[in-house]
């Protein structure tokens, strides 16, 4: 939906060049820009924008136009649809329709994690050196020894955690 | 217009709803966490230190210590 409404933006900003142009022999549609760069673009952030959305209208669709700068009780409900169509592209329930995106999206982030995963683990073997004395587990074992031996946190953390009579952890 | 008549819709006070339902709730979730927080961390804790030191002999401590040898001080 944001790229969307940054493509709307972006095409907003060179719009006045791209809506002078009019395809010939345009389907009776008739909005005459070539599709997909529409200066138009249903938004629900921006919901009555400058330009219809259907500027080349046949007769049947001028007469209508006429007909609408009279009193709007005389319009029937399909005129009244059909001015709709021709001022905007979409209705909101249809611009706001939720879409598939979010799975491809998904996809590729965790597509992403796994090549990182994959690049991180090449690099763990072949670009890494060795690890120093201090992370061995002979040391580590005796710096927990010093540690206990300290009675570090001994009221909830560490210390509290190992029995001293049994040398062993807690269960 | 078109065939049924739809209810109208509510045209005032939807701030006014909206912040009386989110202020409530604010309320209750605030209270309902610190009433947590006191009887599951707060209170432990304090149980936890008076547990320790009701029967705590800090010569002993300290001999036990000493005896693991990490003092330099006091071998």
């Amino acid at each position: 939906m944001f790229f969307r409404a940054a493509w709307s933006l972006v095409l907003r900003k060179t719009g006045p060049g791209i809506r002078g142009m009019h395809s010939p022999g345009s389907a009776a549609h008739g909005e005459g820009k070539m599709p997909p760069y529409t200066s138009y673009h249903a938004q629900r952030t921006y919901p009555m924008p400058d330009e219809p959305f259907c500027t080349e209208l046949n007769a049947e669709q001028r007469a209508l136009k006429e007909k609408e700068k009279g009193s709007w009780t005389q319009l029937s409900h399909a005129e009244k649809v059909a001015l709709y169509r021709l001022q905007f592209h979409e209705t909101f329930a249809e611009m706001n329709r939720r879409s598939n995106e979010w799975k491809t999206v998904m996809g590729c982030v965790f597509f992403f994690f796994g090549l990182t995963a994959l690049l991180i683990w090449w690099q763990r073997v072949y670009v890494f050196p060795e690890k120093p004395i201090t992370l061995t587990d002979e040391w580590k074992a005796q710096q927990l020894q010093r540690v206990l031996d300290m009675k570090g946190n001994p009221v909830q953390g560490l210390a509290s955690r190992w029995d001293y009579e049994k040398k062993e952890w807690k269960k | 217009m078109t065939s049924s008549a739809l209810t109208k819709p509510q045209m005032r006070g939807l701030l006014a709803k909206r912040l009386r339902f989110h202020i409530v709730g604010a309320f209750a979730v605030s209270l309902g966490v610190a009433a947590f927080y006191k009887f599951a961390v707060a209170e432990q804790r304090k149980k936890a230190y008076a547990d320790f030191y009701r029967n705590y002999d800090s010569m002993k401590d300290f001999e036990e210590m000493k005896k693991a040898g990490i003092f330099q001080s006091a071998k």
